[in-house]
């Protein structure tokens, strides 16, 4: 058997494959994350409580009124996105003028606010989501048994992704949330309704974070804490891809996942903190993250 | 004045200073606090259910104790050591606090019975399992109560290896109770003929636990050990279904509580060997205490928070026997009896803190097995208490190594 520092390349790859797939939902969290500061220069600290909700709402939408995991995909981020609008409207919106610090206070409170009343609610240990029907089963990679499910989580975040991207940075839309963030008062000038705008940014990176808990929800455990562990390493990051960097955000997130999952194999001890000597390590050498603009 | 008068005169006199005594200390109530993680991971193994349960024992025992009412005081220790030990002390400092019950979480026990030991205020460990709590960390005010990392490995890892699970491979939760559960596993598979073919330390609360099943699957072993708790049992059993890994190894979990079996659901966790100190369908008077306690909590009690409620129960009784909440000698007294009520039948507290009683040795039921709302588990055997916590090893310097 062929062997890399003397583990087997079949691991080795297994492993990398494994990585990707957390990298996928890495990328997934830190992209809206990003078109939320980008576009707002909020720090979302509430991500992680969407991503959760997200999950809770295919689960609730599933036993209780018969919403499969397919429509679900797209009726859970809607609605978490409807209720991101709503909050956006009724408090971040007073907090833009403001320092930063204040939005990030905000977003913390509001995420310990639902991620509590989750727990009221649903309780602290959590519920199990089952894998649809379609997906079940396992794909025989030769190196590895690969759950047909992870696959599709693979594909689902890499299409979601560069489908963000492509509307963000390709399309007139894009154009003109790009130019908000550069010269709101002239835009608005220009007859373009500048709040909506930024609401509907904000209702958009928060569903991006719920789509990422559907997708988890199979997977994981769907408990209200699913997202807190996860939003610590999804800020780390942003930060290596450079704030803001939309593509600097898909990127990294891949990438980490990886880096992640081969430290899995050599020094499992040290895989929760792989991604933190990354971000120091870039944070010193580029301040400004590996896509950033100095 | 005649020494006759002057005798009553003292007499009357000494009893005027203590019946003032009596009224001044039956106007406070006896407090009992209650730390536990009420926010986390951990939340639905005790918790708010704990305190419910506290609330239950003090109503069944009539609710005032030496003719003092009885108050309840808890808050959440976040699973932070310095939380914990810091509103312990509080509580002991300020509010007259008599008893205090732990939570889960190791770490936080091990912190808080330092200050047991400081204050001389008993602390009834019942949510956490670390048995270092009554080997090196144990302290003359310290009983563990439901269960420990010791009994846990006597029961699950004895019953897989004598039922062919001969090699074993361990995912450990990376801090001190996975560790001194898998230490405690290992012994007992070597014990009885089995073979430790390694581990892999998961950092706490993983986001995804495939890599780490999969190194576990390439170790050739028949066993997967689980020695984690809460979320992260949950999450790597369910990832090493969806894995496939359950068909070439038998998992074992040497720690699952019955939140965790309700929230995988019976299709994941069926035929799951494990152990617990209390099962809520053993007889009549654990259906009915389910019952009760399923009523304000909709959910089945755990074994923690049947413990709880008999830890209460305990302390309270030794109270009323001892005539006082003075610690030395309610834990004189606590030292002394015999505990038996819904919880354990035959239950007595050692010198080293361990609070010896049967454990059930279960397994879980498949979908089929299962007939009405959580019917999980199928007792494999009833371990007695002196085989699940064996004999003292003398780690503690209170307690001298008995040879049992």
């Amino acid at each position: 058997m062929t062997t890399v520092f003397g583990i087997p390349v079949v691991v080795i790859l297994g492993q990398l494959t494994l990585g990707l797939v957390n990298g996928a939902f890495y990328a997934m969290l830190s992209l809206g994350l990003a078109v939320i500061f980008g576009l707002m220069g909020v720090v979302n600290f509430a991500h992680g409580a969407f991503y959760a909700l997200g999950a809770f709402a295919a689960l609730v939408a599933l036993q209780h009124f018969g919403i499969g995991y397919w429509p679900g995909l797209l009726v859970a981020p809607l609605c978490v996105g409807i209720l991101g609008v709503i909050l956006e409207r009724l408090f971040l919106r007073h907090v833009y003028r403001l320092e930063p610090l204040y939005g990030l206070l905000l977003t913390f409170g509001l995420a310990l606010m639902i991620e509590g009343g989750l727990q009221q609610v649903f309780g602290a240990s959590g519920q199990s989501y089952p894998v649809p029907e379609s997906l079940q089963g396992a794909l025989n990679l030769r190196f590895m048994i690969l759950p047909k499910y992870r696959a599709w989580v693979i594909l689902a975040s890499l299409s979601v992704c560069f489908g963000t991207w492509f509307l963000i940075e390709r399309t007139r839309l894009g154009a003109t949330l790009r130019a908000a963030t550069e010269n709101a008062p002239l835009l608005q000038a220009f007859g373009v309704n500048v709040p909506l705008l930024v609401a509907a940014t904000y209702g958009g990176g928060v569903a991006l974070a719920a789509f990422a808990g559907v997708l988890a929800a199979p997977v994981i455990l769907v408990t209200p804490q699913m997202g807190a562990s996860l939003v610590t390493v999804v800020f780390a990051v942003v930060v290596i891809g450079g704030m803001g960097s939309i593509l600097g955000a898909i990127v990294s997130g891949l990438a980490l996942g990886v880096v992640e999952g081969a430290t899995k194999v050599i020094y499992p001890e040290a895989s929760n903190i792989v991604v933190f000597v990354i971000m120091a390590l870039v944070l010193i050498l580029r301040p400004a993250g590996l896509f950033g603009r100095e | 004045m005649t020494k006759n008068n002057l005798n009553r005169a003292l007499g009357l006199g000494l009893a005027g200073i203590l019946a003032a005594q009596g009224a001044h200390a039956v106007g406070k109530d006896i407090v009992i606090g209650d730390l536990d993680d009420l926010s986390g991971n951990y939340a639905d193994v005790m918790g708010q259910g704990g305190i419910e349960a506290i609330r239950m024992a003090i109503a069944d025992f009539g609710g005032t104790v030496l003719g003092r009412p009885i108050t309840v005081l808890s808050a959440d220790h976040q699973n932070k050591p310095d939380v914990g030990a810091s509103k312990f002390r509080e509580w002991a400092d300020q509010n007259g606090l008599s008893v205090l019950m732990g939570g889960s979480n190791t770490g936080v026990n091990i912190a808080m019975a330092k200050v047991a030991a400081d204050k001389k205020v008993p602390l009834f460990v019942v949510g956490a399992g670390g048995s270092s709590l009554t080997n090196e960390d144990c302290t003359a005010y310290t009983v563990h109560y439901a269960y420990d990392t010791t009994a846990l490995a006597n029961g699950t890892a004895a019953a897989v290896v004598k039922a062919g699970g001969k090699s074993w491979f361990y995912l450990t939760a990376d801090y001190a109770f996975g560790t001194q559960l898998q230490a405690a596993a290992s012994k007992v598979v070597e014990a009885n003929g089995g073979k430790n073919l390694g581990a892999v330390r998961v950092p706490l609360a993983a986001a995804d636990f495939s890599s780490f099943l999969l190194q576990a699957q390439g170790s050739g072993a028949t066993v997967l050990g689980l020695a984690n708790a809460g979320g992260d049992f949950s999450n790597s059993l369910k990832a090493a279904n969806e894995f496939g890994i359950t068909q070439t190894m038998k998992p074992a979990a040497l720690l699952a509580f019955i939140s965790n079996i309700h929230s995988l659901g019976l299709q994941t966790a069926q035929g799951l060997t494990l152990t617990t100190a209390w099962y809520w369908d053993l007889n009549p008077e654990t259906r009915a205490f389910g019952k009760r306690f399923f009523d304000k909590m909709k959910a089945e009690p755990t074994m923690d928070h049947a413990g709880v409620y008999s830890a209460t129960l305990t302390w309270l009784n030794a109270v009323k026997t001892a005539g006082t909440t003075d610690a030395d000698k309610v834990m004189a007294q606590l030292h002394k009896a015999k505990i038996s009520d819904l919880f354990t039948k035959n239950g007595y507290i050692r010198a080293d803190g361990v609070m010896v009683h049967d454990m059930y040795v279960m397994q879980v039921k498949t979908p089929q097995e299962s007939k009405y709302p959580w019917d999980y588990y199928k007792i494999v055997r009833v371990m007695p208490g002196e085989e699940a916590y064996g004999p003292i090893t003398g780690l503690c310097p209170l307690a001298p190594k008995s040879t049992l």
